[in-house]
């Protein structure tokens, strides 16, 4: 394997393995063999697997997402590519009352192992039916684990992990990330889902975020280098189970935080980032300055290409809130 | 079409239906005196769609009943203490008391749980029919749905799926002619729901709902069909719900004489004339039989009460939202294999 792959392709590697390695794993999903999927995600696969792996499925969300969960009752570990994130309203049902309660209902009885994949986020110009963050709708679902990879090694190692859960996952893929380079792990590489990673280490403020927003923060931790403003980013990377350790321990450190995501705040995860660091008393007790998100416009996604890119945090506007709060 | 069940078939079909009548009443019982909470939609009167199901099933076929599922879950053979239990929220329940009336999974009776949001299942009964048949397994899946729940998309995109897919599984609606109180006839499209067989490809019938022989004789052909070809097949029974949709119901949205000219067809009552009529039972043995089960199922009514306080902690509770180890689904998915046949 090349040392640096495409967050799309670590993905496809991902999936590549695991179908080697256990013989359950099957891909379910519209347009995702000869095709490869909406996005190539599984280009190349229907060449090594063929339709015995990857079984593509008329339009119809609701019936092939229960399909899985039937499937995944029975010892199956289908991978269902929702093949845009916005369908997620669709899926929902099979997904909240089925595949999340399947073992709590039925004491342990059954599980259900199985993964969603979900190519996420605006900045594609589709519009506002197909670039929704939907993250933290699903969030509030016990029995459901929520995984945001921003990086092609953490989409890989992440992805394996999510395939070998023995719980329902929710994997956010951004559509914008799939072309973003990075190194990735050999097939041994399988992370642990619910721990955070410190992407940056700076000293003074502590930005947290997931997803294509990582980077951007990135982006932003690298000017206020040169400003001379230290910034440790912290990538959730799971959202369900989240990493409250990592995050205390960097709040307690800096003492500021700021939360980012695309979604917008209302509502959004970020408050639930905030609850974790306000509500620990010695946390709390570090604080230098107010806790601040920096969220999604509160509005559908525009077409207008300005506009779609309006809408989600900018590097600069993270570099304003940041050096505001280290200004006090 | 129907069959002459042997006696010793009839004497099991009957069983079966007294059983489950037997295990309603009790429920009713509880309820009106306020034993149990939260609700319950019993199927008084539906008894020889359980029974003929049941019977004409391999055992190792699995079942994906509707919310009203008492009655197949006695039918398969799910322990009435179990059930009981279950309803008043008790450990020993067979899903310990987080499922209630509505959700009852027993997987070592190949029972995957029933889905409160109707039709919802029938999806999952096709997941299942997938999985069976990439085990090489000869069971199916069993979707079953009512009338109301026939007018849901995700019976359409199940049905069409199981098609092109070529899966095993067994579409069995149960058509009690309400959709709680919606008539059948002001909800659906067509006449029956099986008239939609045609529009899947696929190969579809209706039978008398309250004949258990027709039902049993229904389900092998079907059964028959499925297993041969690895298609799925649509088989509606219709029947009717004498009792009201869930524990309050006047039923305003029918008549009493309705209901009269269902009484006469109870398919208890029915099947036991025919038994009697061919020498297969007398009236001393019926009420012997009906004496011996109500006994059997009151006692496991009273046991159940008596436990009804053994509940599950919190703590414990967590411990099933989440598989609690690497490695557990494997277990649990070995445990659903032992069903495989």
């Amino acid at each position: 394997m090349k040392d640096v792959v495409t967050y799309r392709e670590a993905i496809r590697a991902a999936l590549a393995e695991e179908l080697r390695r256990d013989p359950n794993v099957v891909l379910i999903g519209e347009d995702i063999g000869k095709y490869g999927g909406c996005f190539k995600v599984t280009q190349g696969l229907w060449d090594e697997f063929g339709a015995d792996r990857i079984l593509e499925t008329p339009v119809s969300e609701e019936g092939f997402s229960g399909v899985a969960v039937g499937a995944a009752m029975m010892g199956m570990r289908p991978v269902v590519e929702i093949m845009y994130g916005d369908f997620l309203t669709l899926v929902s049902d099979q997904l909240v009352n089925h595949a999340a309660k399947t073992r709590f209902m039925s004491a342990g009885q059954l599980g259900c192992p199985l993964v969603y994949r979900i190519p996420t986020g605006s900045g594609t110009g589709h519009g506002a039916q197909h670039t929704q963050s939907l993250e933290a709708m699903f969030s509030n679902i016990p029995g459901l684990k929520i995984v945001a990879p921003s990086s092609p090694r953490d989409a890989k190692a992440l992805l394996k992990a999510s395939i070998r859960d023995d719980d329902p996952v929710l994997f956010f893929e951004h559509k914008m990330l799939y072309s973003a380079l990075g190194p990735v792990g050999d097939e041994s590489d399988v992370a642990e889902i619910g721990k955070a990673d410190i992407k940056h280490v700076g000293g003074d403020v502590t930005v947290i975020s997931y997803s294509r927003a990582v980077e951007t923060c990135l982006e932003a931790s690298d000017m206020l280098a040169v400003e001379g403003v230290g910034v440790d980013v912290v990538d959730l990377c799971s959202l369900r189970p989240l990493d409250v350790p990592t995050i205390l321990a960097s709040v307690r450190k800096t003492g500021r935080a700021l939360v980012v995501h695309d979604a917008p705040a209302f509502g959004g995860f970020g408050g639930e980032v905030i609850a974790s660091i306000v509500g620990d008393p010695e946390t709390f007790r570090a604080l230098k300055a107010p806790v601040r998100r920096l969220c999604g416009k509160e509005l559908p996604v525009p077409f207008n290409a300005e506009l779609e890119r309006a809408i989600v945090p900018s590097a600069e506007e993270i570099v304003s809130a940041v050096t505001s709060m280290v200004a006090g | 079409m129907s069959i002459g069940f042997s006696s010793r078939q009839a004497v099991e079909a009957l069983t079966i239906m007294l059983r489950s009548r037997s295990f309603e009443r009790q429920v009713e019982g509880l309820f009106a005196r306020k034993r149990m909470h939260g609700t319950t939609h019993l199927a008084i009167g539906q008894e020889a769609v359980h029974a003929g199901m049941a019977m004409g099933l391999s055992p190792s076929d699995w079942i994906v009943p509707t919310h009203r599922c008492h009655g197949h879950t006695i039918a398969r053979g799910t322990d009435p203490y179990e059930m009981f239990s279950e309803m008043f929220g008790s450990r020993t329940g067979c899903c310990k008391g987080f499922g209630g009336s509505m959700h009852m999974t027993d997987v070592a009776h190949c029972n995957a749980g029933s889905s409160a949001v109707v039709a919802s299942g029938v999806p999952i009964a096709v997941g299942i029919a997938l999985a069976l048949k990439r085990s090489g397994s000869k069971s199916i899946g069993v979707a079953i749905f009512g009338d109301g729940a026939s007018s849901r998309g995700a019976i359409h995109e199940a049905m069409n799926l199981a098609t092109v897919w070529k899966l095993p599984v067994l579409f069995f609606c149960e058509n009690n002619g309400y959709g709680m109180s919606a008539p059948a006839g002001r909800a659906l499209s067509v006449p029956s729901v099986s008239d939609r067989g045609p529009s899947y490809s696929m190969e579809s019938s209706s039978v008398d709902g309250n004949d258990v022989e027709a039902v049993y004789a229904s389900i092998r052909e079907a059964c028959e069909y499925i297993r041969s070809t690895s298609r799925p097949f649509l088989l509606e029974a219709h029947t009717y719900r004498q009792c009201g949709h869930s524990k309050n119901d006047a039923c305003v949205y029918r008549t009493r004489d309705e209901e009269r000219r269902w009484m006469e067809r109870c398919p208890i009552r029915l099947f036991k004339d025919k038994m009697i009529k061919r020498g297969q039972l007398d009236d001393a043995r019926y009420e012997s039989l009906k004496r011996a089960v109500d006994a059997e199922i009151a006692e496991a009514a009273e046991r159940a009460a008596r436990d009804a306080d053994d509940s599950i902690s919190l703590d414990e509770a967590f411990s099933y939202v989440y598989a609690p180890g690497k490695g557990n689904a494997r277990l649990v998915s070995e445990a659903v294999r032992a069903r495989l046949a």
